[in-house]
């Protein structure tokens, strides 16, 4: 889970943690207000949005009078801001943080992440604040100072000191940088983040130690624990349909192809991605039904794929191992009738009573094109994606006879309830 | 001739007590030797019963005491997994498999570094996983027993339904396995390819591996370099997540790919480098391993 960056700087500042001073905002008035309380001569205007790179896309600005604070925070507010994480579509801007503005005499990076090598906590320190600290490490790994943490003992003082020196913080600083090292670690430690950086870190004019950004991941499979940081989740980063899927505790993710795809097991769900890719399709998006995938689960799933007004076929694939391909072929055709499904319908069904399954199919008068193994369900399906884009040309008449024009509008983005219920619905085990 | 369990091994089951666990504690059991090597279950509020005569002790250690099991299998929900896991390792079991899905990473990290600081000899496979079958032998975990065959070829894999693809390819093919292992999705296990690979390497009983990667981390490469300096036997490999896109985490909380690594055309290309035959198209998996027998 992703947070913004004025909640992650008042996470860190629970820590001890230095930050400048900010206030977040909503509107351009607030935006005015919160420069006036905060006094000084100068602000920063920053964009609050869950991708990075807002600076080069035009969302932080220095503000050097009151007037400037309310003509950029005009500007910033509503805007898309497009950046190199974005997506070309860009993300609307709700959100502003109104910061005092920093003394900075030298701009560092600092970085935390879990390593699956070493299975620690990874420190990465490095005197090129500021940079995109990818391509720091590519051109210029010598640069970057890594240390693995030890969970039983934390940070160290002197593992701190060191890297707080390597990377260029003057002496009198260094006892400063070296305590905000250890507060980073103690916070990434207490709530089970994923992710943190701050890029720039900061030595002030004076001297002072101070997180200019901060960036927070969380482990999902931690948040069941911290209540508080769940709290701080906002709807509005995120893709609606993920959104929807999570409730029904699909694991989805929106692409930019037009053959959706719904499969039991993340790595079969990628694998089929990729056959559809290798016969000239392109996928609509992942989607992973899990374990005991119901017939109220497949009919969630169809309308979450269906809700995309890109997708143009659909590809099941699903390997019933202990879920039975009879149960999931009575749920299949619940689900098409119940959305009045338009689009042709691929089916490939492996595993126990996959005979039954498929008579199933069958017997059910939908227009359900059979598979019998992976590759020729790509196959079938991409062909069935080209024969509708043949067709519509010459005449609009699509073979596999829509019952109706009924395409689902997308659903109206629901606000729900924090995602602790699905991890909870996740504690209780799984069946595959 | 198998790897990690076979006909021999004596199984504990930790969380026998829930449903997830009483269900595939009953399906492992039902499948070829499994009523001789389902001995003992533990749940500490509930010692002295049994689940349908299989007798349920206190601790890990006590029923290790009674029944000499030497591996168990966990699906306690995520909160107690982790001590689950270190109970078994505590009790100085041979192999603990953990099923689990959803264990916070933070856990995770502090019981493999217990494991490592104290030298602890348990191996550990999983979390998130779908266990480990001989076929004919013993079936420990959630996999469907009944698409395996018995045979000489071992199959690896990160990610469970794909394992059952491509183990439902080889039967198809007339193709046995020797054994079959899923070590898991999480960023942080145990068991990792390299190590599974070393044990079919020296399993008489196994002529070639089936290696199935997924996008992130390293693993697979790491793997791939060993397998070109020792491995003896032919090992073919796919990797899942050609498709996918760069930050989004694919279901697995360790598929993704960050700062530009972990990419699928990455890895299949260090794979091809190190010797290992590989396939784009995961529905030539069999017919891969195939080709490579001689």
């Amino acid at each position: 889970m992703k947070i913004h960056e004025y909640q992650g700087k008042e996470l860190l500042r629970k820590y001890g943690v230095a930050t400048p001073r900010g206030i977040a905002c909503f509107t351009v008035d607030e935006a005015s207000a919160a420069a006036r309380s905060l006094g000084g001569s100068v602000w920063v205007v920053k964009a609050q949005i869950h991708a990075g790179g807002r600076g080069k896309g035009g969302g932080v600005k220095v503000a050097k009078s009151l007037d400037e604070v309310r003509v950029q925070a005009g500007q910033i507010l509503g805007m898309q801001l497009v950046t190199h994480q974005t997506g070309p579509a860009g993300q609307k801007v709700r959100r502003l943080l109104i910061e005092e503005g920093a003394d900075v005499a030298k701009e560092l990076y600092v970085g935390m992440v879990v390593d699956r090598q070493t299975q620690r906590v990874c420190l990465m320190a490095s005197s090129e604040g500021g940079m995109d600290i990818e391509e720091v490490a590519a051109k210029h790994p010598e640069k970057i100072r890594k240390v693995f943490i030890d969970p039983a003992i934390g940070l160290a003082d002197a593992d701190a000191q060191v890297v707080a020196r390597s990377i260029g913080v003057p002496k009198a600083s260094v006892p400063d940088a070296a305590r905000l090292l250890q507060a980073l670690y103690r916070c990434f430690d207490a709530t089970d983040a994923s992710l943190a950086e701050i890029n720039p870190l900061v030595v002030t004019g004076e001297g002072r130690v101070v997180a200019l950004d901060a960036k927070l991941n969380f482990d999902d499979n931690g948040l069941y624990r911290h209540p508080e940081i769940v709290a701080l989740r906002d709807l509005d980063e995120e893709d609606p349909l993920e959104i929807e899927a999570s409730k029904h505790d699909l694991s989805y993710i929106s692409l930019d192809g037009n053959i959706g795809c719904m499969v039991n097991g993340a790595g079969l769900a990628m694998a089929t991605m990729d056959t559809i890719k290798l016969y000239g399709g392109e996928p609509a998006n992942f989607l992973d039904v899990g374990g005991g995938a119901s017939a109220e689960k497949v009919t969630a799933a169809f309308k979450i794929m269906l809700s995309n007004a890109k997708v143009k076929a659909i590809l099941v694939n699903i390997f019933g191992g202990i879920m039975k391909c009879d149960t999931i072929a009575t749920g299949i055709v619940a689900a098409a009738r119940e959305v009045r499904l338009s689009v042709p319908l691929v089916v490939r069904m492996k595993g126990t009573n996959e005979d039954i399954g498929r008579k199933i199919l069958k017997d059910s008068g939908l227009p359900i094109i059979s598979a019998d193994n992976m590759a020729e369900a790509g196959r079938k399906v991409v062909a069935a994606v080209k024969a509708l884009a043949l067709k519509k040309k010459p005449e609009p008449k699509p073979k596999p006879k829509p019952k109706a024009k009924a395409k689902l509008k997308p659903k109206p983005k629901a606000k729900l309830k924090p995602k602790v219920k699905r991890m909870a619905a996740r504690a209780k085990g799984k069946k595959k | 001739m198998s790897i990690l369990i076979n006909r021999s091994s004596r199984v504990i089951t930790q969380g026998i007590t829930g449903n997830t666990g009483q269900f595939h504690t009953r399906t492992s059991r039902e499948y070829a030797n499994g009523r001789e090597c389902f001995v003992a279950g533990v749940n500490p509020k509930r010692a002295g019963e049994d689940f349908e005569g299989i007798p349920i002790f206190g601790s890990v250690r006590e029923a290790k005491q009674h029944t000499g099991a030497g591996v168990s299998v966990i699906y306690v929900p995520p909160a107690g997994a982790a001590a689950a896991i270190w109970e078994a390792v505590e009790a100085d079991l041979d192999l603990v498999i953990c099923i689990t899905e959803g264990i916070p990473v933070r856990d995770m990290i502090a019981v493999r570094e217990r494991m490592k600081k104290e030298n602890r000899r348990t191996l550990l496979l999983g979390p998130n996983c779908p266990g480990v079958i001989t076929p004919g032998e013993l079936k420990i975990g959630i996999m469907p027993g009944h698409i395996h065959r018995q045979g000489r070829i071992g199959v690896v894999s990160r990610s469970g339904t794909l394992t059952y693809e491509a183990v439902a390819q080889l039967s198809d093919l007339g193709i046995g396995q020797s054994s079959a292992v899923g070590i898991g999705g999480d960023p942080v296990n145990g068991l990792k390819h390299i190590d599974v690979l070393k044990l079919f390497n020296d399993d008489p009983g196994t002529d070639a591996v089936v290696m199935i990667g997924e996008i992130g981390g390293s693993d697979e490469e790491t793997a791939a370099y060993w397998v070109k300096e020792h491995m003896k036997k032919p090992v073919v490999g796919f990797i899942a997540g050609i498709t996918a896109p760069p930050g989004k985490r694919m279901g697995h909380a360790g598929a993704i790919i960050s700062g530009g690594k972990g990419t699928a055309q990455e890895k299949l290309a260090v794979m091809e480098a190190c010797g290992i035959r590989v396939t784009r198209n995961p529905a030539e998996m069999g017919r891969t391993l195939k080709s490579v027998l001689r």
